[in-house]
């Protein structure tokens, strides 16, 4: 078992910091995969989170959880990407400002 | 600080022993190749005419690299610069590294420390391998992206589809024989290897789980993208698929690349199906050969001994895939799909269900 | 010293993980994300989760990345010339990022710092272990994610498959061979 490089509280940290770009990048950017990606960086911020503080308490549930985490975020891609695909054989983009047809 | 020096030291040996595998495979196949087809292969190195017989082994060691890098290092116009130049480093990087899991000998020790004769100790280390044959795919992906050429992109997604299809196979083949040794850790699988059946036959591998052996050789086939998998690369279709814009070193990197996942497809299947670096009936004792008196062998030549004997059948490994790349004609697209998803999954998948099947029954795992 | 490799991998990773939000083309964002996997996975080595590590790479930078990148690759994404990430809207939004970021980050660190830390178990971290948990205590939601996986690969592909009776998608003429005499 090897020391781990920082405490925990450094990890929740560094978590912290990559939820909020991972945030930003959900706000700022339009394009529908991009926003997807940075979906995908919150999950990994949380999971990180999950293992840091699993690590602090001793207690294996938090990485049983990032296991979880894990199987929802493949199912999620394979839907959210076979959607992007029905999408764009209807309307050749993936700018989210664009699709916006049932919006009023 | 010691522990650092000892693994800077075994991950040093590890890539250079991958190295000079790769290379000196290059020119067996060259030779075997050569063999295989009845004529004389490479024969033209020489030293100026100097040296008066024919230096063929040093025409891929030396020869070649140096015509290799010598080479126009080309970028095709419109291609993505920094991806055509890191894609090659992509697919050499996870296939070099590899090996840092497989173990090549029991332990020495020297001067009162104990080292295990492997890079890293990973007590997860199958999952390791799974996961840098999974990273494999980002040079051919990339690779062809980059090259703004429909003959690379053509290839690139082939190959992506090609080793993602395999992986499938492969990792339900290696969930049977996490099942047969109960571990992840590969050092504990090849100790395994070392007891006897019955207190004749060793426990190898492949005499519990052949399907799995023959889907792991076939899927680490498919995974070097060689013939008869070599669709990505199909020079009589796609001019030479993934890397047709490549050239000078960084196609040197993508060869090694190809040679360096023949080295590790051979050590994984010997790791899992063939002892490792166990040679049958010697202990640290000595040779306890069935029905007849114990042979005294010890210290390091039972260590030289091991170390040999993975060699060996590392070597013999990667003769057989070049074997059965020069003898078999490729596959086309469809073939190949359906061996890989109608084919070996179910069969992987069934032997999956067999295996946990008889651990349920009999209760307890070799 | 070991501090030192810790803010080391920290910079890499927030480095990476700011590439995925601001390169404009979308491959390189991918390219940024599977840089920022890895090194994440990295993080959970060091902190004993190593098969948790390990199926990250496998399952996160192996497989959903290997997806995406097929997905950009079919579409054929290009750099977009209006995907400006400098405009008013997005500062503001950083400005906000950066907020909430130290105020998170400043609550995280006083909750990982207040008390002792737990004495880690023998075992812990191991795939053992691991197994130990997800079995026993929750095997109902470990069973449940594998139907989860079967509805997603069949949402998938029922998604994804062109409908056959969609007027907008023309059969495509299969093409006759061309007859040329006195060749092959």
């Amino acid at each position: 078992m090897m020391e781990p490089l920082a405490t925990p509280a450094h990890y929740l940290v560094l978590s912290a910091i990559i939820f909020c770009i991972g945030a930003l990048g959900m706000v700022v950017r339009r394009n529908l995969i991009v926003m997807f990606m940075s979906v995908e960086l919150m999950l990994n911020a949380a999971n990180l989170a999950f293992i840091a503080l699993a690590n602090r308490l001793g207690n294996m549930d938090g990485q049983t959880i990032v296991f979880f985490v894990m199987t929802v975020a493949a199912a999620e891609a394979a839907i959210g990407l076979a959607v992007i695909l029905a999408l764009f054989r209807n309307k050749p983009t993936v700018q989210a400002d664009e699709i916006g047809l049932l919006k009023w | 600080m010691d522990a650092w020096l000892i693994g800077g030291v075994k991950s040093l040996i590890v890539i250079a022993m991958v190295l000079q595998l790769s290379a000196l495979l290059l020119w067996v196949e060259r030779k075997g190749s050569a063999l295989i087809q009845n004529r004389y292969g490479a024969n033209r190195a020489n030293f100026f005419g100097v040296v008066p017989f024919n230096l063929g082994f040093l025409n891929t060691l030396i020869a070649d690299p140096i015509k290799l890098f010598t080479k126009e290092d080309f970028v095709p116009a419109g291609a993505d610069r920094f991806i055509h130049s890191l894609a090659p480093f992509l697919a050499l990087f996870p296939a070099l590294i590899t090996f840092a899991a497989i173990p090549f000998g029991d332990y020495v020790v020297i001067g009162g420390t104990t080292i295990e004769l492997r890079a890293v100790d990973l007590d997860v280390g199958i999952l390791y391998v799974v996961a840098m044959v999974a990273m494999s795919v980002y040079g051919v992906v990339l690779a062809g992206w980059a090259s703004n050429n429909r003959w690379a992109l053509l290839g690139s997604i082939r190959g992506a589809a090609q080793m993602i299809s395999y992986e499938v196979a492969l990792g339900l083949a290696l969930v049977s024989m996490v099942l047969t040794y109960n571990t992840l850790d590969m050092q504990a699988m090849v100790y395994a290897q070392g007891e006897l059946i019955f207190g004749v036959l060793p426990a190898w591998g492949f005499l519990y789980q052949p399907a799995a052996l023959l889907i792991v050789f076939t899927a680490g086939m498919a995974e070097s993208k060689r013939v008869p998998f070599d669709l990505p690369e199909a020079e009589s279709e796609l001019v030479a698929g993934y890397f047709t814009e490549y050239s000078g070193g960084k196609q040197a990197a993508f060869m090694l690349a190809d040679f360096a996942e023949v080295v590790m497809t051979a050590g994984l299947v010997v790791t899992l199906f063939f002892g490792g670096w166990q040679v049958p009936y010697l202990t640290a004792e000595g040779w306890t050969l069935p029905f007849m008196d114990l042979i005294p062998v010890t210290g390091w030549i039972v260590t030289v001994l091991q170390l040999a004997s993975f060699t060996i059948k590392v070597l013999f490994f990667c003769w057989l895939q070049i074997l059965v790349r020069w003898t078999l004609p490729r596959f086309r697209y469809d073939q190949l799909m359906n061996l890989g998803w109608k084919g070996m999954i179910p069969l992987a998948l069934i032997n999956l269900f067999i295996t946990a099947l008889m651990i349920l029954l009999v209760g307890e795992s070799a | 010293m070991s501090e030192l490799w810790f803010y080391i991998l920290a910079g890499m990773t927030v480095a990476a993980a700011t590439g995925v939000v601001m390169l404009p083309n979308p491959v390189h964002s991918a390219l940024s994300l599977v840089a920022t996997l890895f090194l994440v996975a990295i993080h959970y080595a060091s902190l004993d989760a190593h098969l948790v590590a390990a199926l990250q790479i496998i399952v996160y930078a192996g497989a959903i990345m290997v997806l995406f990148l097929f997905v950009i690759m079919l579409l054929n994404l290009q750099t977009d010339p209006d995907e400006s990430p400098m405009n008013a809207t997005a500062a503001i939004a950083a400005g906000a990022a950066l907020a909430i970021a130290a105020v998170l980050g400043r609550v995280f660190y006083a909750f990982g710092t207040s008390g002792a830390g737990a004495e880690l178990p023998e075992g812990f971290g191991t795939t053992k272990a691991l197994a130990r948990v997800l079995f026993r205590e929750h095997t109902v939601a470990f069973e449940l994610t594998s139907l989860l996986l079967l509805v997603a690969v069949v949402g998938a592909v029922v998604l994804a498959q062109r409908d056959k009776h969609d007027a907008r998608v023309e059969p495509v003429e299969p093409v006759e061979p061309v007859e040329t005499e006195g060749q092959g």
